[in-house]
């Protein structure tokens, strides 16, 4: 859901810019106290996989993609703060080099994607855990949801910032970014899970990194 | 396996650019967002970039699609992991406060 240039109105780019600054900030200043020093591979090698990710699109249905957005996944892995960066990270790299995601349409982009999508991931996955407990199905139900519903609350954000812009009615855009991407949000639940499951068994310790009982 | 532990991230990585590799077998269709564009008829609004380094995933002066697909693939995500390894490098809480501090998780209290 990479908004090129042209989508969003210039008011609703700058205060979209305003909202992603302040909040790279704030995960900057986070991740400065937080951030552990064997994390800091694990950072890399979730960009890394990130960005791959996002090229790999899947059919979802009528002649229509999606790809993995990943903040759940980051979120998961390296808190909501390292993981704000990491999606930053892609989507700037994106819009920068590739070309995908406008300029302008930047600060939106990373508003949807790295900020409400990494929050929401983070939020419900932190929940559900506390509700279903850490056992392994816990953190795959977890991780499936938080990963589904990060992806539709973003599509919706992004609804939003078009029908503020003009570009596209509230009664239009709503329905349609919010359909697609319940269908599109269960590619980045299964992957998502996908990841988790494949950790689990590989590196079960790289899914705790972040909690205290583990330093 | 020290080693092993220690340089896991290698393997993450070699993972990340199989990824990468497999790119070219990526579903052509429109994204969600361009799909929706489409359909309500404001896809045309879409504006092109003021410049192209590497547009459409495609690494330029490669002649074979998925050949500049698998380039482009892999410049990103070689230069994704510099990016957030160098990131996670310089903001990295340094260790000679850490052990003062009580462990604090990333919760969103």
């Amino acid at each position: 859901m990479h908004i090129p240039d042209g989508f969003v109105s210039t008011g609703t780019a700058a205060a979209t810019w305003l909202a992603s600054a302040g909040s790279i900030g704030y995960a900057v200043r986070r991740v400065n106290r937080e951030l552990q020093e064997r994390q800091v591979p694990l950072m890399g090698v979730t960009a890394a996989f990130i960005f791959a990710a996002q090229m790999m699109n899947f059919t979802v249905a009528g002649g229509t993609s999606g790809h993995l957005l990943g903040g759940a996944l980051a979120a998961i892995l390296l808190g909501p703060w390292a993981g704000m960066l990491v999606l930053t990270s892609v989507l700037a790299v994106q819009a920068l080099l590739f070309q995908d995601g406008g300029l302008l349409a930047l600060g939106a982009n990373i508003l949807n994607m790295a900020v409400v999508g990494v929050l929401v991931g983070w939020v419900v996955y932190t929940a559900l855990r506390r509700l279903l407990g850490a056992r392994t199905w816990a953190t795959m139900v977890s991780g499936f949801a938080a990963a589904w519903l990060s992806v539709v609350v973003a599509s919706l954000v992004a609804a939003a910032e078009l029908a503020i812009s003009g570009t596209s009615p509230w009664v239009v855009a709503l329905p349609a970014m919010g359909l697609v991407h319940i269908l599109i949000g269960i590619g980045e639940g299964m992957i998502t899970v996908g990841v988790l499951a494949f950790l689990q068994a590989a590196r079960p310790d790289l899914l705790t990194l972040r909690q205290p009982s583990e330093a | 396996m020290e080693r092993l532990r220690k340089y896991w991230w290698v393997a993450g990585l070699l993972l990340a650019f199989g990824v990468a590799i497999l790119s070219p077998l990526a579903s052509p269709h429109p994204d969600g967002l361009e799909r929706v564009a489409e359909s309500e008829g404001f896809l045309d609004q879409a504006e092109d970039s003021p410049y192209q380094i590497i547009p459409d995933y495609s690494f330029p002066g490669i002649k074979n699609e998925a050949v500049a697909t698998i380039v482009a693939g892999l410049v990103g995500t070689g230069l994704l992991f510099g990016v957030g390894y160098g990131l996670a490098w310089i903001l990295r809480r340094r260790s000679e406060h850490a052990a003062d501090e009580p462990q604090q998780t990333t919760d969103a209290s």
